[in-house]
């Protein structure tokens, strides 16, 4: 890695706020380690791909047309085209919609692979999953229309759940090749989002007809209408959101269990110096699952011991990290940029990984140390490397390719050599699915989210905001998610948290309860208080943001904060977004009514048209747009800007009275 | 702050399950399984535990179940440090101290059967005054007060107040407010209820200051109070947990005062109160619960002075109550309407015993003879007759307005009973020429008089019904003679009204009445009210309806033009179907008026009687709410009801009146009054002349002494012997499936 030390590297105090990022950055350093925190250094953005300038989608291309000063300032006439004709506006939206295929392609593929493991499982194909969570499937089944109960002589009886869940996983399934109508899940939507998505016509058909639409229509010569193509973005990325994701999700929580709060720890402090350590990098559980699993066998206890190893840690990266987490409190290591680093600890004797999000250079990486780099998805294998390998995921022998890997891991742990853990580790509470946020706010009981509402409409929380997406090498590490998220918590703002910017939260100390005092505002820490919770609310992985969607229709089901998801006081962010899904996410936020402040440009600055576009038609279409402040501070005050419209909108501005009822109001009272 | 409320709630709730768990242990290897587990005279079984979980517990080995539901929901204790959400666990610890706290309580109306008085008042000189659950004819006579407004709500108060002085004023401005006091646990031993006996203060459902029990367990039967209301009046289906508890918050106004000391128990039975949306407010320095979502506002308000306990409270609660403000010098207000004066607490007696004229009787007057708030006395006043006394009384109401009616002469004329009673001190029975009036020694000593119920019945009823007069005066006549010629004055208008009001056929009016008044508890429960078919619950006729309407022309009884008559037997009317379908929100959209077999008419709970087809009798029976014995249908009143109120049709079983059951139009439909063969008997004596004369009509003198009562038999089998001897005309009438 001679070549790494000869150009520039990062200041590690620079790049980052944590500090177990900070000692690695410098380890590595030392070591002549190149990573991407340095890459960022040494390789600058190419601008014209910023800008989405570029249209490569015919060999007489790359054709770029960038926006000079002179026409920015107008006193040149924008006569920007490609050599077909192909205007700024064609070639940014093309773009665009394009990533928003990949980002909904990559989340909604792994929703399929889930729910093909969970055909298999409910056919009894796939021996090693079961059904964790019954109460989930049953409720899901009623979203499909699907019988839950049998006549057994007269009597209704529960329906056999082997049943219920073949019934599901076939109809799930349907939903990705579905050609016609409408997908189903769309209509768990409040009617009158539905209603807006009805007018302006973007219902997805099925999830890969819009993807392979996009595909289509970007292809050299077919749609030239930005506003045609940005809709069909809309509609492929509902697709995702309320589709592949939100299935998966449902699936994933029915095979494993839904989470509820759990403690959990994260940071590179938690690998172990004498246990065999494990990483599971990725974004589908399928497999870590089935470590998790398979670790606590006597067998592979044993085994750990005959390699003179005390047992197991197996550490999640990135979303397979928050996946096993939130389920089973396992620990996370580190987020999109630490795995590099985890690596770089010396520790780490497998880094099994799966699928998104794997950087190609944790081969260059795993080639400086031990650690065998594992891929184990057949759509995702790597060239790179002397210590890559694939050990190949089959469904229907699932633990026993847990085994074999964890053996791998095993065999490796005598091999360690210099080894440099950080002690850095914080403590956390997770796994706020939309149901455990229903049953914290009122118990087995009561539960529902009318406390929530109560207190937005009282005002002792000001709105709502979802705050996930990637960590971005472009930007100050973890830094832009907490600049951001304790502003929005300081003025009474709950946060929802998935993903890398959720690792953030963890390592910062915000996912705590005690974090409530410390950072929140008084109205903001006062519920916080009451329910025992922190500020910031860990939902899951980014595959997970379909749960903020869910728990954002239960709000508007419970009333007093509007009929429709655009109505609510409530945004979302993504301050260092750097993947396609992270685009797909944030597009279908956007679509639900839902407004979307970026840290990181989208890059559509090439045409202010289409900029225009997203960033104010789309709110009078969907009643969501999209936003773009770096600043995150300043994109906090603007988010707190757009909260606060949607509150005096809803009349909820003002100090709310006291009502003393009388018999008489009483007798008003609607049937319960 | 919740965090230190969680942790001793979730404590508590530990506590109180495996207390409970051993006194199960211990009662099931004493008394077996089989062993019944009961509140004696209710329905619901235990109602907390049948009401959520919708387990019907019958016996001690029933009870198995709920305890291990009681178990499972005990929650890990809260961590010091990077603790777990809290706030359900909490509640659900709650939940599960108060089931388990049921059980404990019904186990120990087996292992010490007289600890609780079976009785709707307490035995001071048996030194009983524990009277645990309320027996469903006290439920059902109190819980109406709950629909009908003139209950706002209940304060459960536990523990103790600093001294028995306190209490008594605590107690007494509930009284004002017409709030029921529910009251249990108690305080190093002290309890609220002894020390409201220790000052003198009457206790007992009679003056709505309810001594439970001396035990923080015995917050179930308040709590079991309210679901029985729910099942009973708001047509919540057992097992329906979330609707049973959200109608508790929107409807039942009840809310907890904490007094002295509060332990880890009390906070496990508040945190199970917040899931029924009652908020704990407390004297001493608990930790709050402010933010607001589960109740509707506040959930535990902690350091509330003494003083400010009741304005707190109902602020707290969202309730407006209303103290009546007469000029009187004595407390006023419906929570002392029950109140008792014996003998020895006697001063004066008119009427009764002492067999003096009485009589009550409101007229109208033209404007220039009446000076309204004029009160005048004629003859002696209290101060003039020695202690231990009687006076004869003729109250004239003298009434002149021009929207006034003769009609609403009676209606404001039955007013005068309870407006009289509502004075604490003074005890008013009977109507018309037949009532009765004592005060009390202390009333007099405050400085009561004889013209005080004139200024009493001049503000109330302008307060209730100023709508429709403009003046009113009150003479009161003491002079014997005096008092005997307003008597029989009286007495010959009370023939012409008698007879216009019996007169009047569902035939001759196209306007019927509805009554929704107990739609804040039952919200799909629709009356509608015809001349011929009074109001079930026996209150309101058709003229009260009237009225009503002239008075309030928005409230809740409205006029309906009963339309096309559909079907002259069964009783259908086009334009009452209308306004019913409307009114009970599609709920029941065909009602027949005079039929029990065909789409009868709903019933909120409320009734006063209910009947039932007997199969077997080829009849129908009837059974008044006072009566708690079984009955020929297999179900005692209080399962009928339970059976079929909040608003359900329930073809074969209808609530009706009593003055129903001698009306003509009594169930026409089915074949009228020559169906019934089985009433109480109490009831055949109450309404004997009057079936008789109705007898004589159809033609069989005698049908009143064909009618089985529970003399005869309880079952149909019992009776049938007896119908055949006396030849019962229902055995031979066309079937009833027909």
């Amino acid at each position: 890695m001679s070549e790494a030390t000869a150009g520039k590297v990062a200041v590690p105090e620079d790049v980052t706020v944590d500090k177990a990022t900070i000692k690695m950055l410098h380890l590595a350093q030392s070591k002549g380690i190149e990573t991407i925190f340095d890459r960022a250094v040494k390789m600058k953005q190419c601008n014209i791909g910023t800008e989405g300038i570029c249209c490569k989608v015919c060999s007489q291309g790359p054709c770029r047309i960038p926006l000079t000063k002179a026409i920015k300032e107008g006193t040149e006439p924008d006569n920007r085209i490609g050599l077909c004709g192909a205007t700024a506006e064609t070639i940014v939206a093309r773009n665009l919609a394009r990533m928003i295929a990949a980002g909904c392609a990559a989340h909604s593929d792994h929703g399929r692979s889930v729910a093909e493991t969970f055909l298999a499982m409910a056919r009894g194909e796939a021996k090693d999953y079961t059904i964790k969570d019954e109460i989930k499937l049953r409720e899901v089944a009623g979203f499909y229309g699907i019988a839950t109960t049998v006549d057994d002589n007269g009597v209704e009886v529960p329906r056999d759940k082997w049943e219920i869940a073949k019934e599901v996983g076939e109809i799930c399934l349907g939903q990705w090749g579905q050609q016609q109508g409408e997908m189903i899940y769309l209509k768990r939507a409040p009617q009158l989002t539905q209603d807006r998505w009805a007018k302006h016509d973007v219902k997805p058909r099925g999830i890969d007809r819009e993807v392979v639409e996009i595909m289509h229509r970007t292809h050299m010569g077919v749609d030239q209408d930005y506003r045609n193509l940005l809709k069909q973005g809309a509609r492929c990325s509902l697709g995702n959101g309320w589709g592949g994701s939100m299935m998966s999700t449902d699936l994933q929580d029915i095979m494993f269990g839904t989470p509820y709060p759990n403690t959990g720890k994260i940071n590179l402090g938690v690998l172990s110096h004498d246990k065999i350590n494990i990483i599971v990098h990725g974004h589908d559980p399928l497999v870590s699952e089935m470590i998790v699993c398979a670790v606590n066998l006597p067998e592979m206890q044993e085994y750990a011991r005959s390699k003179g190893a005390n047992g197991y840690v197996v550490a999640g990266m990135c979303c397979t990290a928050n996946e096993i987490l939130v389920r089973h409190g396992m620990p996370i290591a580190g987020d999109y940029l630490q795995q590099e680093l985890a690596v770089i600890t010396g520790a780490v004797d497998a880094m099994v990984v799966d699928v998104q999000c794997v950087m190609e250079n944790l081969a260059r990486v795993s080639e400086c140390f031990h650690t065998k780099f594992i891929t184990t998805m057949p759509i995702a294998k790597c060239a790179t490397g002397k210590n890559t390998m694939h050990v190949n995921f089959e469904e229907h022998a699932a633990l026993e390719k847990a085994k074999e890997i964890i053996k791998i891991a095993a065999d490796n742990f005598p091999n360690r050599g210099e080894v440099n853990i950080p002690s850095d580790t914080n403590r956390m509470v997770v796994g706020f699915s939309t149901e455990a946020i229903k049953y914290h706010l009122g118990g087995t009981f009561r539960g529902s989210f009318v406390p929530l509402n109560d207190n937005i409409i009282n005002g002792r929380i000001r709105g709502v905001c979802g705050v996930v997406g990637c960590n971005n090498a472009r930007m100050e590490h973890d830094e832009v998610h907490l600049a951001l998220i304790k502003e929005l918590i300081k003025n009474d703002v709950i946060i929802l948290t998935t993903g890398c910017s959720a690792m953030a939260c963890g390592k910062a100390g915000l996912l705590t309860p005690e974090a409530a005092a410390v950072y929140a505002g008084p109205g903001l820490a006062e519920v916080c208080e009451t329910v025992g919770i922190p500020p910031v609310l860990h939902m899951g992985s980014c595959l997970d943001n379909s749960r903020i969607l869910t728990a954002a229709t239960e709000v508007v089901k419970a009333g007093g904060l509007g009929k429709e998801l655009a109505d609510l006081p409530a945004a979302g962010a993504a301050p260092g977004w750097m993947s396609e899904k992270a685009v797909g996410i944030g597009q279908y936020f956007v679509t639900s009514g839902v407004y979307v402040m970026l840290g990181v440009s989208l890059p559509i600055n090439g045409s202010p048209i289409v900029k225009k576009h997203l960033e104010h038609d789309m709110e009078e279409l969907y009643g969501g747009r999209w936003d773009y402040e770096p600043d995150p501070v300043l994109a906090a005050h603007k988010i707190i800007a757009h909260i606060d419209r949607k509150r005096a909108a809803l009349g909820i501005d003002k100090a709310r009275e006291r009502v003393l009822m009388d018999m008489a109001d009483r007798q008003k009272i609607e049937a319960a | 702050m919740s965090k230190l409320v969680a942790f001793a709630a979730i404590q508590g709730g530990y506590n109180i399950v495996q207390k409970a768990e051993g006194v199960y242990a211990r009662a099931l290897e004493k008394y077996g399984p089989d062993q019944k587990l009961e509140f004696p005279n209710t329905a619901y079984y235990l109602p907390i535990i049948y009401s959520l979980l919708g387990l019907p517990v019958k016996t001690l080995g029933d009870a198995k179940k709920p305890l291990e539901v009681a178990r499972a929901l005990l929650p890990p204790h809260v961590k010091s440090l990077n603790y777990l959400p809290y706030l359900g666990p909490l509640l659900d610890a709650g939940m599960a101290a108060i089931l388990a706290e049921e059980i404990v309580e019904a186990i120990r109306y087996v292992e010490d059967p007289d600890f609780y008085i079976v009785s709707e008042e307490v035995d001071l000189e048996k030194g009983k005054i524990w009277l645990g659950a309320a027996e469903d004819t006290v439920f059902r006579k109190r819980g109406v007060q709950f629909v009908d407004g003139s209950a706002p709500g209940f304060v459960a108060i536990v523990g103790a107040a600093p001294n028995p002085e306190i209490a008594k004023e605590i107690a007494l401005e509930y009284q004002r407010r017409s709030i029921y006091v529910f009251m249990c646990a108690n305080q190093a031993g002290t309890t609220f209820s002894e020390q409201l006996v220790e000052a003198g203060v009457e206790i007992g459902w009679n003056t709505r200051l309810v001594s439970f029990g001396p035990d923080i367990s015995a917050a179930v039967f308040a709590l079991g109070f309210a679901n029985r209301a729910a099942m009973a009046f708001g047509g919540v289906k057992p097992g329906d947990y979330q609707r049973m508890l959200l109608y508790n918050k929107d409807r039942i106004f009840a809310f907890i005062n904490a007094l002295g000391e509060v332990n880890a128990e009390w906070a496990a039975n508040a945190a199970g109160c917040v899931n029924w949306g009652f908020p704990t407010l407390a004297d001493t320095d608990i930790p709050e619960i402010l933010p607001t979502g589960v109740c509707t506002y506040e959930h535990v308000v902690a350091n509330v002075p003494i003083h400010e306990m009741i304005q707190k409270s109902v602020e707290v609660r969202g309730l407006k109550t209303t103290v009546a403000t007469v000029d009187v010098p004595v407390a006023y207000g419906p929570a002392f309407e029950g109140e008792r004066i014996r003998k020895n607490d006697m001063y004066l007696e008119i009427g009764g015993g002492s067999k003096t004229a009485t009589v009550e009787w409101v007229t109208s007057a033209p404007m220039d003879q009446v000076e309204d708030g004029k009160v005048e006395l004629f003859g002696p006043d209290i101060k003039d007759v020695p202690e231990g006394g009687s006076l004869p009384l003729a109250i004239v109401v003298e009434v002149a307005g021009r929207k006034f009616q003769e009609d609403f002469e009676p209606i404001l004329e039955r007013q005068v009973h309870h407006l009289v009673n509502y004075a604490q001190g003074m005890m008013h029975t009977g109507q018309r020429d037949i009532g009765m009036i004592r005060v009390s020694k202390d009333a007099v000593a405050k400085g009561l008089t004889i013209k005080h119920i004139g200024t009493i019945l001049h503000a109330k009823l302008h307060q209730d019904f100023g709508a429709v007069f403009d003046k009113l005066q009150v003479k009161l006549y003491t002079d014997p003679k005096q008092a005997e010629e307003m008597r029989d004055k009286a007495r010959k208008v009370y023939v012409v009204r008698d007879a216009r009001v019996e007169n009047m056929t569902d035939e001759g009016t196209d306007t019927y009445y509805s009554c929704t008044l107990c739609q804040s508890f039952a919200p799909n429960h629709v009356c509608v009210v015809s001349p011929e078919r009074t109001g079930l619950c026996g209150a309101y006729n058709w003229m009260d309806c009237k009225a009503s309407f002239e008075i309030n022309p928005t409230g809740p009884n409205q006029p309906i033009e009963k339309g096309e008559v559909m079907d002259t037997k069964l009783g259908i009317f086009k334009g009452a179907n209308e306004f019913i379908e409307k009114a009970s929100r599609q709920a029941v959209t065909n009602v027949c008026f005079y039929s029990l077999m065909n789409d009868p008419m709903t019933t909120c709970g409320c009734c006063e009687c209910i009947a039932a087809v007997l199969p077997s009798c080829n009849g129908i029976m009837t059974v008044n709410r006072d009566y708690t014995g079984e009955t020929p249908s297999g179900m005692k009143f209080s399962t009928l009801a339970g059976t079929m109120g909040g608003g359900n049709q329930a073809p074969g079983f209808v609530g009706h009146s009593k003055y129903n059951i001698i009306q003509k139009k009594f169930l026409v439909g089915d074949g009228g009054l020559k169906r019934l063969v089985w009433m109480p008997k109490a009831l055949k004596d109450e309404l004997r002349d009057n079936l008789l004369k109705r007898g004589a009509e159809l033609g069989i003198p005698d049908l009143v002494d064909r009618i089985a009562d529970e003399s005869v038999g309880l079952t149909e089998e019992e009776i049938l012997p007896f119908l055949t001897e006396k030849q019962h005309p229902a055995l031979e009438m066309e079937s009833l499936f027909g």
